[in-house]
């Protein structure tokens, strides 16, 4: 009888393995971690192939929940971009541990951690412990708003992919190299427009932005959090007041996905300061729908608002 | 750097040079110093891309190093499990006559060690260590890219029966068990021994579609006794979950169990032979604005379960339930409350109600303060108000967040 009902559920399941469709060949499976990797995934990967995004570019990537449905699009995948550093370790591995797919499994072909060619900043060199706060350790994942480090992640992918569909690396070269063209021309437009602003002094809510502000020659001299991933405090709040006005700094840039409650007080006891929300990703605003107008965008927001605080 | 010094020595040099001549020859040989000043610029440019390149580049080499550490023999280190270790301190207040709780407690200490084995299987063990001892809470081998898209995972689990079962103390939005799981599927312990269980997705158009099922030796607690080598437990479930919009979705599961139970036990020898059924279905509704995810959330959940025990006065069936609700209405704040009704298994016309209200505080994300408020009436007209509260804090790795 037992024996019996064990060999009726293997043949059921045996049924349900043989049910399992192919899914179509013709384009390579990209699956990303953010629609920034997902962007530039695009544009090196044209018409060759179909991507996937899981977190959306106005959602805190810290936080993003792992969803059956991710595991669907995950479990397809023909490769994943991760943008590693620890950003998504609440919430990739269990999609990867659930996806039963070994072909994008960390050490795997079809895993791609991006941040391994790119310039990271921020890296403990000292013992560290979480009374810091919710620090990295392996330095600050929010790499990806650097022009160069979206070029080395570029590369990256164009090498992936011509690894995973070597009768496109041609193709994939070539829409490298255009994609690197504009993002040079793009570049010296860019520099252009912040020039003028170098050396100011501003103010992040999280440190979301070393590496855009270092590369467009801004100074971030304090932060609305006390410490990375620990809501604000009123102490830290006056002390940061204070240092704003002792500093000059009269800019607090924000994530759209955090309260502008506080960072709206703060701007309001130092004379002069302004808020302004960037759009840390892209999809971060709606207009901004791909890596080169995620800095067209925030560029334009940030000058225009260190216009009116600087007056130059 | 250098290289741009001599770029403008070589600048002031010629302008110096360059007044004592005449203006024709100057203009034209002012021309041929721009155009190798600008080739110097152009070779300084690209240098100094190769050197930022080379800078990036050098990170990368040691990245897979323990930045921490850093002497030679970390480098064993790295395959390490990820440990973490989980406390769980609960207190009580109040009167309760039927099942009281201690005062103050160190409920639970949960270490965990998770690694990959190999390139085939990963481990993850659970140990608790409670106040009577160290249990494997869990501890099993998962295979995740088995052929035919089945997740299988071997030694001691919690079975997949209905939500709350599966979920360790720290992971509950409560800082107690239902009712409902307590009185009809042994409480906190829950369905949970050495087993294989086989898990696949469905293949549809439509939705997220998961069945599993799960063979066990047959020995959880007094639900499920096995006094002989055949006498399994088996647990099935099926779940299906759809994004209703990108903030709101919905998980739905039926789940069913059989084992021997206790019932036909007398001096150790199970002469009655009795088994027990259990089916349970639930539900789960979620809501997350992802702009404002780390600050607003709720989740809705019930479940229901029905028990068919046969013992030697026949065959004895019992229901019960339980509905909650959790808001998340600061980024560290979540109210909560909770209804519960069931029967007792071993005699259904026994029936305990109980509801519960909770606000818990985040300090941070690895450490929890929470407060409850439960009123029980139990079958027989006792009643309990309590004020139960629980401090959880985790060090070590950083652990998936819960779904």
């Amino acid at each position: 009888m037992r024996i019996r009902a064990f060999i009726i559920a293997l043949a059921v399941a045996a049924a349900v393995v043989a049910a399992s469709p192919a899914y179509a060949q013709g384009k390579l499976n990209v699956v990303t971690s953010t629609e920034d990797l997902g962007s530039i995934a695009r544009e090196v990967g044209g018409d060759k192939v179909s991507v996937t995004a899981l977190a959306k570019g106005y959602q805190d990537p810290h936080f993003v929940e792992p969803k059956p449905s991710f595991i669907l699009a995950v479990s397809r995948a023909n490769l994943y971009i991760a943008i590693g550093r620890e950003l998504e370790i609440g919430w990739l591995p269990p999609l990867l541990n659930s996806s039963r797919n070994a072909k994008i499994q960390p050490g795997a072909n079809g895993y791609l951690d991006a941040s391994q060619n790119v310039r990271i900043l921020e890296i403990p060199t000292t013992q560290i412990t979480r009374a810091m706060g919710d620090v990295h350790p392996s330095g600050n994942p929010h790499y990806w708003l650097e022009p160069g480090n979206g070029r080395r992640i570029a590369q990256a992918v164009r090498d992936k992919l011509s690894e995973l569909s070597p009768a496109n690396k041609a193709f994939f070269a070539q829409r490298y190299d255009d994609f690197d063209a504009r993002l040079a021309a793009a570049e010296k437009r860019w520099d252009a427009t912040m020039a003028p602003y170098k050396g100011t002094k501003i103010v992040t809510y999280h440190r979301s932005w070393p590496n855009f502000m270092e590369r467009f020659g801004l100074e971030v001299m304090g932060y609305v959090e006390p410490k990375p991933g620990i809501p604000p405090s009123p102490s830290h709040t006056i002390e940061l007041i204070a240092d704003m006005k002792a500093q000059g700094a009269k800019l607090i840039v924000v994530e759209p996905y955090f309260d502008l409650k506080t960072p709206q007080a703060i701007a309001n006891q130092v004379p002069g300061a302004k808020v302004v929300v960037l759009a840390p990703s892209v999809g971060g605003e709606k207009q901004v729908t791909d890596y080169l107008q995620l800095f067209d965008y925030d560029l334009n927001l940030l000058s225009t608002a260190l216009k009116q605080v600087t007056g130059k | 750097m250098r290289a741009s010094y001599l770029v403008v020595l070589g600048l002031i040099a010629s302008v110096l040079l360059g007044g004592a001549r005449p203006a024709s020859a100057q203009t034209s040989e002012v021309e041929a110093l721009r155009q190798e000043i600008d080739a110097l610029r152009a070779r300084l440019v690209a240098l100094e891309a190769k050197v930022a390149g080379a800078q990036a580049a050098a990170p990368s080499a040691a990245a897979p190093a323990l930045p921490i550490y850093g002497t030679s023999s970390a480098a064993s280190k790295i395959f390490n499990p990820d440990i973490a270790v989980i406390g769980d301190f609960l207190g009580a207040a109040g009167r309760n006559r039927v099942n009281p709780s201690p005062a103050l407690e160190m409920h639970e200490a949960e270490a965990s060690f998770q690694a990959v084995v190999d390139p085939y299987a990963r481990a993850d063990f659970f140990l608790a260590f409670g106040e009577e001892g160290v249990e494997i809470e869990e501890g099993y081998l998962t295979f995740g890219t088995l052929p035919g898209g089945l997740l299988a995972k071997i030694g001691k689990l919690r079975a997949p029966f209905g939500k709350v079962n599966t979920l360790h103390n720290h992971a509950l939005p409560w800082s107690d068990r239902p009712i409902a799981t307590n009185n009809l599927v042994n409480g906190e312990e829950g369905i949970g021994d050495a087993g294989i269980s086989v898990a696949r997705l469905i293949p549809n158009p439509w939705i997220f579609l998961e069945a599993t099922g799960q063979v066990s030796r047959g020995d959880s607690g007094e639900l499920f006794r096995s006094s002989r080598r055949g006498d399994l437990s088996y647990v099935g479930r099926v779940r299906g979950y759809q994004d209703l919009s990108e903030s709101t979705n919905v998980d739905l599961g039926a789940s069913y169990a059989r084992g021997h139970n206790t019932a036909g036990i007398v001096n150790d020898e199970d002469v009655g032979r009795f088994v027990t059924d259990l089916w349970g279905v639930d539900a789960t509704l979620r809501w997350r604005p992802l702009r404002r995810a780390i600050y607003n959330s709720f989740i809705g959940r019930s479940e229901l379960l029905w028990s068919r025990r046969d013992q030697f006065g026949g065959r004895e069936k019992a229901f019960g339930y339980y509905v909650s609700g959790d808001y998340q209405f600061g980024r560290r704040w979540f109210a909560g409350a909770r209804y519960d009704r069931s029967e007792r298994a071993d005699d259904a016309s026994l029936r305990d109600d109980g509801g519960s209200l909770l606000l818990t505080y985040w300090p941070s994300e690895f450490s929890q303060v929470r407060g409850q408020y439960r009123r029980t009436s139990y079958a027989g007209g006792e009643n309990a108000n309590e004020f139960l509260f629980q401090f959880m804090f985790s060090i070590g790795a950083h652990g998936a967040h819960p779904f």
